[in-house]
């Protein structure tokens, strides 16, 4: 399996009160071992699964919300987030995880995975992959 | 066309597993090829046996099932959500120390790799959630 095609796992849903946004997270680890090119979207109320400081300890769920900070060791660096979903929600890229990965490219420089994009952009950014998963 | 399909909502409460049953009949009518139907988060539960809908209503289970058995088709349920939700064939209810399987006829439980192969190989995949 030479062939390379771009995923893009789009995340719309909040990070608990459903299962979602937690087994999306499962296929993406798992995804990484195929050496795609992969990409994650978040909007609407997938934006929050991306927030700093979750705690879950009261409501007796697992907090996941670390993982998202090892994706750069997966190779999984480009994690795109909706403005517009932000905006929506009173929230800015203060709120959400310093997430970073190592730029093997550049001598190892560790830069944000996050990339904030406009709703037109999303679309392009969809509109570019060859597999489109949506949670 | 091959097309792949994940079906990602449970049977009765959701439509996602007729409008997709519905689907993959069509296309294959159509001479289309289906190469892999993958069934995650509650959609694994289509693939229980145990299930009794009213006389009345469609039996969703046996519908794939049959479909499975007349095309060939490659049901997978994915293990890691079927064991949150009891979903086990006879090698993991050994494995696990169950006392009994509940999967029907025409699926198999695999890994969620085979869902990223299934991206891979196919032409287009199609997912039929909420």
């Amino acid at each position: 399996m030479s062939e390379v095609k771009k995923f893009l796992y789009v995340n719309r849903k909040a990070p608990y009160g459903t299962i979602y946004a937690q087994e999306a997270l499962e296929v993406v680890l798992i995804g990484a071992a195929f050496d795609q090119d992969v990409s994650l979207a978040f909007l609407d109320d997938g934006v929050f699964q991306l927030t700093k400081g979750q705690d879950t300890k009261d409501a007796g769920l697992k907090n996941f919300s670390p993982t998202f900070r090892a994706l750069g060791d997966y190779e999984v660096t480009k994690l795109y987030v909706e403005q517009e979903s932000l905006d929506e929600r009173g929230l800015t890229l203060d709120d959400l995880q310093d997430i970073q990965y190592e730029d093997e490219d550049d001598d190892y420089e560790e830069k944000p995975s996050i990339i904030v994009v406009s709703r037109a952009g999303m679309a392009d950014v969809m509109a570019d992959q060859d597999v489109v998963l949506s949670f | 066309m091959k097309f792949g399909i994940v079906v990602s909502e449970g049977p009765y409460t959701h439509q996602a597993s007729d409008s997709a049953y519905n689907f993959v009949k069509a296309a294959l009518a159509t001479g289309h090829e289906v190469s892999r139907v993958f069934f995650y988060h509650d959609g694994v539960n289509v693939g229980t046996r145990l299930s009794i809908p009213p006389q009345d209503d469609r039996q969703i289970q046996e519908q794939w099932s049959a479909l499975a058995k007349e095309h060939e088709l490659d049901l997978v349920i994915c293990i890691a959500a079927a064991q949150r939700r009891g979903l086990l064939d006879q090698n993991e209810a050994d494995r696990q120390g169950k006392d009994a399987n509940n999967i029907a006829e025409g699926f198999r439980i695999s890994g969620l790799g085979q869902l990223i192969e299934m991206g891979i190989q196919a032409d287009r995949t199609i997912t039929f959630g909420d």
